[in-house]
């Protein structure tokens, strides 16, 4: 488990392997969508996920999250194989986590400080008042103002459910944070701001954060280390001026097209 | 790291009291401990001028921790007692800051006497009841100018979709009806059987059936399964739309929602239910006068010449003349259930709930007030 980065070049010092995903075969159906992926994640680090649609970024989320069945190869985290562990020590793991749905993912007939609050609730023994107070502290950690405690999704703004989300998945002050497109749906400013906020919270609680992404500028203002995945594997990864270097067509689309020309321009190289 | 419960937090005084030192997880882990350690840092140092918290031997720290720390702080200071943190490590330092202690403003629970809210709650439940029929009835004014609309322009109308409707409310819950209505007919007999023969009557046995069930027990017992499986469906359907945004998206398209997805489903319940009916009745007569030749010893020869002389035409027009009149109630109660969801699972929920209860009852009292008219016009 404390086999440290070969890649250092670049990038800021790495620590521990948190995820470890060798050879990963998952399929539905006679589709195979990852075939033989390899992945690491550092302690202490923001890896930006990027990849086309379809091409599984999502899949693989949640096949580490353990929520879709695997064809083959094994996924550590935190140095233990979640699918071999016995059920309480794999509770205990997945208290260790947090996760930002897409879309949220907000339970809609709980307020959003209920819905912050569920996870501490149902895993801790802690005294209302101090679950209260923990679940303000949250949700003014996130940007949002007190009054939003008391609302249900369905009363708040796209930007505010994705900071709801975030309050609720750093609960418990996970170690490890997956991100699902957390600055889709969100208007420029919105998305800078959360990506500040990402970045602001990932320093100061030293999180590890999985960030799948499309988002140009979150890869270029607060990834530490990016995977690219085309064709069922990572075929790229590394700081983003290795990215930039790569001569895969998909990349080089990616980055050299249109949008990311823009901001190839502004990257020294 | 925070799972780990087994360095538990501790407070340990030092130099007489003056210097308390920290040891351990201050993490969520510990739950109530961690609560009961931060009191006890108020307990011991709120006799004293100054107290000095060294933080050195804090091995974990989270936000849960560092806000203890601080309420404890926050505590002592209001007992008038210094306090200085030392030994901080940089990371828990930044953490003691962003998690600095502050009032939450709670917002205070009204006080309301019982009284008042009883009968707030029953005028409450008086009013929305009135805006209920009221919505009811603009509804059915909306549904039928929609109607009105197809009926000019024939292009409008939406052939696939009545189809599509009707296999999944008619077709599909035929089986269902047909099993429940064997059932109910066979039990009538049996019990017409069993309390007639006490007179020598049980001969009368096969009006009994032949009345009840084309009367009522058919149209009945077809409307309110179909209330339970249908309507929640429509309801079920229609709400998740208009959750999905879908019903917004097609009224800015400048599509009738009334016109594209109710219509349909309503048309396609008027229908099927007097079909539906049709096949209940038949079921139900049959069951009857199967239980009738086991059980009572009736031939189906005899069972049939007797139905003849029971029954008229008018005997099953009475029932399947009240199936559209059901079917449009089911289907607009369905529909305005559904349109009615909020945004949460549990409005859906309710919802799908209150269209069963509310179709069913007003099924029932269709059925009465049909019965009241029947008897009026003498047919």
């Amino acid at each position: 488990m404390t086999s440290h980065a070969k890649h250092g070049s670049g990038g800021k010092p790495v620590g521990d392997v948190i995820i470890s995903v060798r050879d990963l075969f998952v399929g539905f159906g006679d589709k195979l969508v990852m075939k033989g992926l390899d992945l690491d994640v550092y302690r202490g680090e923001v890896l930006g996920f990027v990849g086309g649609s379809g091409q599984g970024k999502s899949v693989l989320t949640r096949a580490i999250l353990g929520l879709v069945p695997t064809r083959g190869g094994t996924i550590r985290i935190f140095g233990q194989q979640r699918d071999k562990l016995p059920a309480p020590e794999r509770k205990a793991l997945e208290q260790r986590w947090g996760v930002l749905f897409q879309n949220g993912a907000l339970f809609s007939g709980l307020t959003v400080k209920q819905n912050i609050q569920m996870p501490m609730r149902e895993t801790r023994d802690i005294s209302p008042r101090l679950m209260d107070e923990l679940a303000m502290l949250k949700i003014e950690l996130v940007g949002l103002k007190p009054d939003a405690a008391d609302k249900f999704p369905s009363e708040l703004s796209g930007g505010m459910i994705k900071r709801a989300a975030l309050a609720r998945a750093l609960a418990l002050d996970p170690e490890l944070v997956f991100l699902d497109e957390p600055t889709s749906g969100l208007d420029p400013i919105g998305a800078a701001e959360f990506d500040d906020l990402i970045a602001t919270l990932q320093e100061t609680l030293g999180l590890t954060v999985f960030m799948v992404t499309h988002d140009l500028d979150s890869l270029y203002s607060i990834c530490d280390r990016i995977a690219a995945l085309a064709d069922g594997k990572v075929i790229a990864e590394g700081p983003l001026g290795t990215l930039l270097a790569s001569d895969h067509p998909w990349l080089r689309a990616y980055f050299h097209g249109v949008r990311g020309g823009r901001l190839a321009a502004v990257i020294p190289e | 790291m925070a799972a780990a419960a087994s360095n538990p937090p501790d407070v340990s005084p030092a130099e007489g009291g003056a210097r308390l030192a920290l040891v351990g997880d201050w993490t969520l882990a510990a739950s109530r401990r961690l609560e009961d350690k931060s009191q006890q840092i108020v307990d011991l140092g709120k006799r004293r001028e100054f107290v000095t918290i060294d933080l050195s031997g804090v091995s974990h720290l989270d936000t849960a921790g560092a806000w203890l720390i601080n309420r404890a702080r926050r505590n002592l200071a209001g007992e008038r007692v210094g306090v200085a943190l030392e030994h901080a490590r940089p990371e828990h330092g930044i953490m003691l800051e962003e998690a600095a202690y502050r009032d939450f403003e709670a917002p205070a629970p009204r006080r309301v006497p019982v009284v008042v809210q009883l009968l707030a709650d029953l005028g409450r439940a008086v009013a929305d009841g009135l805006g209920e029929f009221y919505r009811g009835v603009s509804f059915l004014g909306e549904f039928m100018a929609a109607m009105a609309y197809v009926a000019t322009h024939p292009r409008h109308f939406r052939l696939t979709s009545l189809v599509v409707h009707m296999e999944a409310i008619g077709l599909r819950s035929a089986p269902i009806i047909i099993l429940i209505n064997i059932l109910v007919g066979g039990i009538v007999a049996q019990q017409g059987i069993f309390q007639l023969l006490r007179f020598g009557a049980s001969s009368y046995t096969v009006s009994l059936i032949g009345i009840l069930v084309l009367r009522e027990l058919g149209v009945l017992l077809t409307s309110i399964m179909i209330a339970g499986r249908s309507g929640s469906a429509i309801t079920a359907e229609i709400g998740s739309m208009k959750m999905r945004e879908e019903i917004d998206a097609l009224r800015v398209m400048g599509l009738d929602p009334i016109e594209v997805l109710i219509a349909p489903r309503v048309l396609a319940l008027v229908i099927s239910l007097p079909i539906l009916t049709f096949i209940a009745d038949i079921a139900a007569l049959f069951g009857g006068m199967l239980v009738s030749w086991g059980y009572g010893g009736i031939s189906p020869a005899a069972f049939l010449s007797l139905l003849k002389e029971a029954i008229a035409l008018h005997t099953f027009l009475v029932g399947v003349i009240k199936a559209p009149f059901m079917a449009l109630v089911i289907g607009l109660i369905a529909a305005m259930d559904g349109l009615a969801t909020q945004g949460s699972a549990e409005s859906l929920g309710r919802q799908v709930t209150s269209s069963v209860v509310k179709s069913i009852f007003m099924v029932i009292v269709l059925d009465g007030l049909f019965a009241i008219f029947f008897a009026a016009i003498d047919y």
